[in-house]
C-alpha cells in the first residue's frame, strides 16, 4: 500500500527530472553547433521574419490593453491612498519590468513555441528530418540553431515594442478616462523610468526568446508518430515554454532586484 | 560492396532485427522483402546511420560506417522516401537541387536550377512542375520529385524506400521502369524495400526476404520462384495460409 503510494509519487517525479535532462542535454547540443558552420542565413532570415515580424501584432494588441489595465487597476488602487499620481510612473515601471517581458514571452510562446513544434514535429514524422540526414544536412544546425538565434534576438526587440505600446496604453487611458494632463503623464513616466527596468526587461526576453525556440524544437524532433503524436508535441512545448517563462521570470527576477 | 554482420537492433521489447547477415555486390540492384513490421525500413536506416544498431558491423567498400566520416558516406548515397519526404516549404526544384547547393562544391543557384530541371526531366516531368510547391503534386508526382532528388547528385548507392505504396498499378509500373533504368543508366548499387512482387520482378537482380528479425532467403530473383522455402513462398503467392502467421 504505503510502496504503492511512493511509486505513485515517484513515477512522475522521475519523469519531470528525466524530461529536464533531456531539455538540458538537447541545449547543451545545440549551443555547440551555435558558432560552427555551415551557417543557414536564409533560415535565419526567415525565422526572424516568423518570429518576429509575425507576432508583432499579438504582442503589441496584448502590451496596449495590459498597459491601460495596470493604469484603471493602479488608479483605483491608488486612490485608497490618495496616490493617484503614481500611476504613471507604476504604469511604466510594471510595464519595462515585468508585464512587457513576460506576458510578450507567454505569447510568443503561445504563437511560436507551438507553430515551431507543430511544423518540425510534421517534417519529423513525414521523414523530412530524416531525408535532411541523408541529405548530409544536420537538422540541428539546418531547423534548430537559426530559430534559436532568431528568437533570442527578436523576443526582446518584441519587448521593448510591446514596452513602448503598453505605456502608450496606460497614456491613452490616463488623459481620455483618468483627467491625467498628457504632457504631466509623459513626464512622469520619463522622470522615474531607469535604464535597468528596461534593461532587465530585455535580458528576459532574450531568455524568454531563448526558451520558446528550444521547448517548440525539442519537443517538435521528438514527436511521436501521427496526428497525435505531432499534436501532443504542440501541447508540451506550449506548457513546457510557459512554466519555463514563469519560472526564469522568478529566479532573474530574484537575481535582478533582490538587493 | 554493402556487408552487414550480425546486425542487431531492439526498441524496447521488440527484437527488429536479431542479427542480419547480408551482402550487396557493386552495381547490383537487391530487393528485400517481408511483411509490415519486420524490420524492413529499420534495416535500410542502419546503414544510413539514422537508427544505430545494437549489435553487429556495417561495411560500405569494406569500411565500417562506424567509424567513416559520416558527411562523406552520406554524400555517396542517394535515398527515395515512402511519402517522397519533400520538404513543404520549398519549390520542387529547390527540393531536387538541395544537396547541389550545399557543401563544398554547391553549385550557383542559376545552375542548380537547371541540373534540377534536367532531373525532372529524367523522371518524365516538365519544366512547369519546377516552380510548384509539393502540395500542388499528386502522390505519383511527389515520388518522382523524390526519385529526382534521390539520383540529383548522381549518388553511386540509392535506397529506395517501398517506391509504390500509394500509387496506381500504371504508376506503380511506371516507377519500377524508372528507377530499373536509372539504375542501370547510372551503374549504382540499389536497395529497395517493397512487398509488391511486381516491383520486385521489375526491379530487383537479387532478392532477400527478412522474417521475424532474420534474412530467411536470399538469392536471384530468377531463383525466388523455384525455392523451397516455404515463408518465402507463402509470401511471393500473398497466401493466407502457412508458416508465417497472418495476424502479427
Amino acid at each position: 500500500m504505503i510502496a504503492n503510494l511512493l511509486a505513485a509519487i515517484g513515477r512522475p517525479v522521475i519523469a519531470v527530472l528525466a524530461a529536464c535532462g533531456r531539455v538540458t542535454l538537447f541545449a547543451l547540443e545545440v549551443l555547440s553547433h551555435l558558432l560552427r558552420p555551415p551557417f543557414y542565413l536564409r533560415e535565419f532570415g526567415h525565422a526572424v521574419m516568423q518570429i518576429g515580424w509575425n507576432s508583432l501584432p499579438v504582442v503589441a494588441m496584448t502590451a496596449l490593453f495590459t498597459g491601460g489595465a495596470l493604469a484603471l487597476q493602479i488608479y483605483a488602487g491608488g486612490s485608497r491612498f490618495n496616490a493617484e499620481s503614481v500611476v504613471p510612473s507604476i504604469v511604466a515601471i510594471g510595464m519595462a519590468r515585468e508585464l512587457g517581458p513576460v506576458l510578450g514571452g507567454l505569447m510568443v510562446a503561445a504563437r511560436v513555441a507551438s507553430s515551431i513544434a507543430a511544423e518540425i514535429g510534421t517534417m519529423k514524422v513525414t521523414e523530412q528530418v530524416d531525408a535532411l540526414v541523408t541529405l548530409s544536412t544536420n537538422p540541428l544546425k539546418y531547423l534548430v540553431v537559426p530559430r534559436l538565434l532568431a528568437a533570442t534576438l527578436v523576443v526582446p526587440v518584441l519587448v521593448a515594442v510591446g514596452d513602448s505600446i503598453g505605456i502608450m496604453g496606460g497614456w491613452l487611458v490616463g488623459i481620455s478616462r483618468l483627467q491625467f494632463n498628457s504632457a504631466v503623464y509623459l513626464k512622469n513616466t520619463v522622470d522615474f523610468l531607469e535604464f535597468w527596468d528596461i534593461g532587465s526587461g530585455l535580458v528576459k526576453g532574450a531568455a524568454f526568446g531563448f526558451i520558446v525556440a528550444l521547448m517548440g524544437c525539442h519537443f517538435g524532433l521528438n514527436s511521436g508518430r501521427g496526428a497525435q503524436g505531432v499534436g501532443t508535441a504542440t501541447k508540451s512545448a506550449v506548457v513546457g515554454a510557459s512554466v519555463l517563462i514563469l519560472a526564469t521570470n522568478y529566479l532573474l527576477t530574484g537575481v535582478f532586484f533582490s538587493s | 560492396m554493402i556487408e552487414l554482420r550480425g546486425v542487431a537492433k531492439r526498441f524496447g521489447t521488440n527484437q527488429v532485427l536479431r542479427g542480419i547477415d547480408l551482402s550487396l555486390p557493386k552495381g547490383q540492384s537487391m530487393v528485400i522483402i517481408g511483411g509490415s513490421g519486420t524490420g524492413k525500413s529499420v534495416l535500410l536506416k542502419c546503414i544510413l546511420g539514422l537508427v544505430r544498431p545494437d549489435a553487429g558491423t556495417i561495411l560500405v567498400d569494406g569500411q565500417d560506417v562506424e567509424r567513416t566520416n559520416r558527411d562523406a558516406l552520406l554524400a555517396r548515397f542517394g535515398m527515395l522516401f515512402q511519402g517522397g519526404a519533400l520538404f513543404d516549404s520549398m519549390r520542387v526544384w529547390e527540393n531536387v537541387a538541395f544537396r547541389l547547393r550545399r557543401g563544398a562544391k554547391a553549385l550557383p543557384k542559376a545552375r542548380a536550377r537547371e541540373v534540377a530541371v534536367e532531373k525532372l526531366r529524367r523522371v518524365g516531368l516538365k519544366p512547369e512542375v519546377a516552380d510548384l510547391f509539393p502540395a500542388e503534386l499528386s502522390g505519383g508526382m511527389q515520388k518522382r520529385v523524390g526519385l529526382a532528388r534521390a539520383i540529383a547528385a548522381e549518388p553511386e548507392i540509392i535506397f529506395f524506400d517501398e517506391p509504390t505504396t500509394g500509387l496506381d498499378p500504371i504508376m506503380s509500373g511506371v516507377i519500377n521502369e524508372l528507377i530499373r533504368e536509372i539504375v542501370v543508366e547510372m551503374g549504382a548499387t540499389a536497395m529497395t524495400i517493397t512487398h509488391d512482387m511486381t516491383s520486385v520482378r521489375a526491379i530487383a537482380d537479387r532478392v532477400a526476404m527478412l522474417h521475424d528479425g532474420l534474412i530467411r532467403w536470399t538469392g536471384p530473383v530468377s531463383g525466388m520462384d523455384a525455392a523451397d522455402d516455404p515463408y518465402l513462398q507463402q509470401f511471393i503467392h500473398g497466401r493466407a495460409k502457412g508458416p508465417i502467421e497472418s495476424v502479427r
